[in-house]
């Protein structure tokens, strides 16, 4: 065990790097915690450091420059005794204790051995981030189906285009740089299937004239997309997969303005390998169980609340990035730096270096990009909605949960009649939920088959990802030295 | 190009990549079964949060090919022929359990 840590970060994407990098300047001693073997969460995700000469991948990223200035800081800050980097470590679990929080983690750098790890501090920043969010349709547990971020993360982390006939659907702006990446990686983009009317953009034009850097991101990959020739095609999904022991084609169809397929537009399409997704669902494991209050957010999801310095209602508790309200990597970057200031000031231990009038625009500047880049993440949740109707394409066989492989069938049944009002319930009555997972594939979908309208918030989870009982039993041996044979 | 083996079988991997990348870069896309309906399951998240890609790797059961990196070496097993020898077990004392049955009618 390395020395008490002023701060744990938990997550080493775009926030919790931004908050290492701020608190770190700040003069702090950090602990940074992630699952990845190298820092950069999904966002920036890379090979590890000895593989990017043979898996070349700079050319799919965005904000490089800012990665780079925020990873580089890392490696002077550990000389120093100042940092606890720890890669592939899987927090599964943080607690409050008297004197601030314990966060419990299985090293898995030897895996697939592992070893229990327990760190301690009097404050907590967790910027866990998000997955894809899913919608099931018929056909969507062959293999060759892949959520867009799997597709991403074989392209960022391997080098691996998952096929040679690629078609991608959903909503939301990811599908655009999932599309341009394996464009540029050979694969043939044969539809982009957007199932939103980008129209709906123009309802809220603030907030996007106030963030021309999304122009220019948005018109690099028009660019991408064109030279390669792919289309995307608005208020369009992807109905339903079909194939035996893998996808082999899709049947994409037009939707009406509700969201439901309209009649006569249906048409198929051969590929090897499809992507899905419907915007991203926060990752809130550990600040659900560690007590925090959620609120809603405009895409449908619980977020947690925070207050203007990313605070959550937990004392020393701090968020940041994806789990207080998905909104892309340059608001998560602001959300990290703000929440380190916050961490700064709360913990009053010492004076923080530097100019403080300097400091208080720095801080000013950091504000004015959050409320700035969440106005634009709100017009996007607003513009990019699931489509009221998306349950019309399921048919009574198709899974809801992988899992358990509980169908829609089952899950309405249960819902009938007045039956299970939530996806708790529905879980209890179906397995829908029970799985190796724990509902966080079909959580989404089974709250609004169950009970629409209100924010989806996951079910607690108390073991956030799965830890061997001997890993476990081994840290208690060697928390308990002199009880020798 | 390092090598780990599935059920056996060489699989050639570019060291960086994880067991699923590796996979799906040799072209395969399913290498579990599913319990109650015998599907065909492979890589689905990619970030290791749904377990469709769980395999046992040197022993070890459970692991997510999409979290862990390949190594020379490692002995990866998808559990397929165990799963269809424990199905076919149960189909044929079911089948056993519906002559018995029979026979009391």
């Amino acid at each position: 065990m390395t020395e008490q840590s002023d701060l744990i970060v938990v997550g080493a994407g775009p926030a919790g790097l931004a908050a290492t990098a701020a608190a770190l300047a700040g003069g702090l001693r950090v602990a940074l915690v992630d699952s990845g073997t190298v820092v950069g969460g999904q966002y920036w995700r890379h090979p590890p450091e000895h593989a990017r000469a043979a898996i070349p991948t700079e050319d799919l990223h965005h904000g490089l420059r800012e990665y780079r200035a925020l990873a580089d800081a890392l490696p002077a800050a550990r000389a120093a005794g100042r940092l606890d980097l720890r890669t592939a470590h899987h927090v599964w679990s943080a607690v409050r204790e008297d004197d601030g929080f314990a966060v419990h983690a299985a090293d898995r750098r030897e895996a697939p051995a592992e070893t229990a790890v327990v760190l301690r501090a009097p404050r907590l920043l967790v910027a866990t981030g998000a997955y894809d969010r899913q919608l099931p349709f018929p056909g969507w547990d062959l293999p060759g189906v892949l959520t867009i971020g799997g597709l991403q993360a074989l392209l960022k982390g391997g080098g691996v285009t998952a096929g040679s006939r690629v078609a991608l659907g959903g909503t939301g702006p990811f599908l655009l740089p999932v599309a341009a990446g394996l464009a540029a990686r050979g694969a043939e983009v044969v539809a982009v299937c957007e199932a939103a009317n980008p129209l709906a953009w123009l309802r809220h034009p603030g907030p996007l004239l106030r963030n021309p850097g999304k122009w220019g991101e948005g018109a690099g990959y028009a660019v991408a997309l064109a030279r390669h020739r792919v289309r995307v095609r608005p208020r369009t999904a992807i109905v339903r997969a079909e194939g035996d022991e893998r996808v082999t084609a899709v049947r994409i169809a037009s939707l009406a303005a509700d969201g439901s397929p309209r009649p006569g537009t249906e048409r198929r399409i051969e590929v090897d390998a499809v992507g899905i997704g419907w915007g991203f669902a926060p990752q809130l494991d550990l600040l659900v169980a560690l007590g925090c209050d959620l609120t809603a957010s405009d895409d449908g999801n619980a977020v947690v609340a925070v207050d203007d310095g990313q605070r959550t209602t937990v004392p020393g508790l701090y968020a940041a990035g994806e789990v207080c309200g998905v909104g892309g990597a340059p608001l998560a970057v602001a959300e990290g730096r703000l929440a380190a200031e916050s961490v700064l000031a709360d913990a009053g231990t010492a004076p923080v270096p530097g100019d403080p009038a300097a400091r208080a625009k720095r801080l000013a500047a950091v504000r004015a990009t959050v409320a700035r880049q969440r106005a634009f993440a709100r017009a996007m949740a607003l513009a990019h909605p699931l489509p009221e109707a998306w349950s019309e394409w399921l048919t009574d066989e198709t899974v809801v949960c992988r899992c358990e492989e509980v169908t829609a069938g089952a899950v309405r049944a249960a819902c009938a009649d007045g039956g299970a009002p939530d996806h708790r319930q529905v879980k209890q009555l179906t397995r829908a939920g029970m799985g190796w997972c724990q509902g966080r594939m079909c959580g989404p979908t089974v709250h609004c088959l169950a009970g629409r309208g209100r924010p989806y918030t996951p079910a607690e989870r108390l073991v956030a990802t799965p830890v061997t009982l001997g890993a476990l039993a081994d840290l208690d041996r060697r928390n308990s030295p002199a009880r020798t044979e | 190009m390092s090598e780990f083996s599935i059920d056996g079988r060489p699989v050639p991997f570019t060291e960086g990549q994880t067991v699923a990348a590796a996979l799906v870069a040799a072209g395969r896309v399913a290498w579990r079964t599913t319990r109650v309906g015998h599907r065909p399951r492979g890589v689905f998240c990619g970030i290791g949060v749904c377990f469709d890609c769980l395999v046992t790797i040197d022993g070890a059961g459970g692991q997510r090919a999409c979290v862990v990196p390949a190594r020379p070496g490692m002995n990866v097993t998808t559990g397929e022929t165990m799963t269809t020898a424990a199905t076919a077990t149960t189909a044929a004392t079911a089948t056993t359990a519906t002559t018995e049955e029979g026979d009391d009618d």
